[in-house]
């Protein structure tokens, strides 16, 4: 079994209104349960704003900080779920259920580590 | 007494090389997992194969004994490394089962292979250099001329795509059929891309390139053989011998392009004809047509017409409504015109193309198809400018080499 970050891009700017975004979160959430029963949820969470990022440099002793996300841009991650699959067309299916769910695109990428074997 | 054994004949080794060198790593990549492992010990076998068959005599099962070497080296690599307290090379050799090489299902195993080369979560371009080198057997070097690249540009490309089936773990294996429609699309269009680069080459001086059609059409008849019942894969295979069956009219004494009116049809090779009319029919009967099918239907009327003026473009061009039904593009929708040219006169196609402007305005063929319309109902100073435009986007110099003639008659006209 190998681990797959599913990250969930999403356009910058105001969080839509609840008549837009409530039926979204319920569906995301079946997928969320659907990944649960299947035994290949690992772990998921949303992120608040790229404006509330930090991003953090050392540089020989001396560390130097910058207010906003590393890349400029006009998507951010805005949430990712680790799943679980046998292989990469299990993970692209639950990548493809999470997309139609969330209507954002989703990148699924492999982790090296963290396979439970 | 050992047997008296044939000879081997020069040349052998290279047929069997083309023939079986696909199923060889197909076979190896299943046993070993790793597409380098596989790789690296049919390579090695096929050099064992070049020093031995010549004094030994080719071996009864030349497959088996090239799948059956290659096996024996990557074990024999696999040990060696492992002994090495290599972690890779342990879990590859645990995965690698004692029991001898057989030829078993390979079938499937060259099947698995095609589908983890066309993989859709790989970028086109990647799947074609994989299906060249895995499958194909060709080398970096010559999939990087083929596509007119460097030979690390490619050679990087491939890396990029075996570490992503391997890190991603892209499967090994045949989709379900409910999965078929989706990912047979992708296989079948890396053979006919594979195609078209040797018949149309993008660019250079040759407008054909053999070698990649002849893979095209290995390929091709290989998919046919493992999956005859999907009737888009047989109306590929017939598209590509009904297209290569033109091959020997279509280039005039100087390389020139011959367009397909004006070639002498007694050059046809009846052989490819007769087999690509076979498969179109046996496709077209199963009742599931798909765009392979059509456009091989297409070429089979082409192919039925004794001369260009006995063309039954009626026909043609209910295929290219049904054409523009099931696929539609602007390519289809340009052909098309070229048919209603014959069928209702170049005024009404002229019509369809200049709607078809502001979408392929930078495709050479729309302006050599306006071109043409246009010498045809006389107005020669507009043909002459179409000409040139089409000219500038010409790619290959057999192709600007027809239309400069072209350009040339209206001149001297």
């Amino acid at each position: 079994m190998t681990q797959y970050l599913l990250s969930i891009y999403q356009p910058d700017g105001p969080v839509p209104p609840p008549e837009v975004l409530d039926p979204i979160m319920r569906d995301v959430e079946a997928v969320n349960a659907e990944l649960r029963a299947a035994g290949a949820w690992v772990f998921a969470g949303g992120l608040h704003a790229p404006s509330t990022a930090t991003v953090v440099r050392c540089k020989d002793e001396e560390m130097l900080m910058t207010d906003g996300p590393y890349l400029e841009g006009k998507e951010h991650i805005g949430g990712f779920t680790v799943v679980e699959a046998p292989d990469l067309d299990a993970a692209l299916e639950w990548g493809r259920k999470l997309a139609k769910a969330i209507t954002l695109p989703i990148e699924v990428r492999p982790l090296q580590y963290g396979s439970r074997g | 007494m050992k047997a008296r054994i044939p000879a081997v004949a020069a040349g052998v080794v290279e047929r069997v090389f083309r023939e079986e060198y696909g199923r060889a790593v197909a076979v190896l990549v299943r046993r070993f997992g790793d597409f380098d492992i596989a790789e690296e010990a049919v390579q090695e076998a096929f050099a064992t194969a070049v020093r031995r068959w010549p004094d030994d005599g080719l071996p009864p099962r030349p497959a088996g004994w090239i799948i059956t070497t290659a096996r024996n080296a990557a074990v024999d690599r696999l040990r060696r490394e492992a002994a090495r307290a290599d972690r890779h090379a342990q879990a590859a050799l645990l995965r690698a089962p004692i029991e001898p090489a057989e030829e078993g299902p390979v079938h499937d195993d060259r099947l698995r292979l095609i589908f983890t080369c066309c993989h859709p979560a790989l970028a086109p371009a990647a799947r074609v250099a994989l299906t060249l080198r895995l499958l194909c057997g060709l080398t970096t070097a010559e999939i990087a001329r083929a596509f007119l690249v460097t030979e690390p540009t490619m050679a990087q490309r491939l890396v990029r795509a075996k570490g992503k089936i391997r890190d991603a773990r892209i499967p090994y294996r045949v989709p379900a059929e409910h999965e078929l429609p989706d990912r047979l699309p992708a296989v079948l269009s890396v053979v006919y891309l594979v195609f078209n680069e040797g018949y149309a080459a993008g660019s250079g001086a040759r407008l054909v390139r053999e070698d990649l059609c002849a893979e095209a059409v290995r390929l091709g008849r290989l998919l046919a053989a493992l999956m005859p019942d999907e009737p888009e894969v047989l109306g590929l295979l017939a598209l590509m011998l009904l297209t290569e069956s033109r091959r020997p009219a279509r280039t005039g004494p100087e390389g020139e392009l011959v367009p397909l009116p004006e070639q002498d049809r007694r050059l046809w090779d009846a052989d490819l004809v007769a087999e690509g009319q076979a498969l179109v029919r046996r496709c077209l009967r199963r009742g599931r047509p798909g765009p392979y099918q059509i456009q091989a239907a297409i070429s089979a009327v082409h192919s039925d017409a004794a001369d260009a003026a006995s063309t039954d473009w009626g026909q043609v061009l209910r295929l290219y409504d049904q054409l523009t039904a099931l696929a539609p593009s602007p390519v289809v929708a340009l052909n098309r015109a070229v048919a209603v040219a014959e069928v209702e006169g170049p005024e009404a196609a002229l019509r369809l193309v200049s709607e078809l402007e502001t979408g392929l305005g930078t495709f050479h063929v729309l302006h050599a198809v306006r071109a043409d319309l246009l010498r045809r109902l006389g107005r020669r100073s507009e043909a002459i400018a179409a000409y040139e435009a089409a000219i500038t986007g010409a790619g290959n110099a057999a192709e600007a080499a027809f239309l400069r003639r072209r350009l040339g008659e209206l001149g001297n006209g």
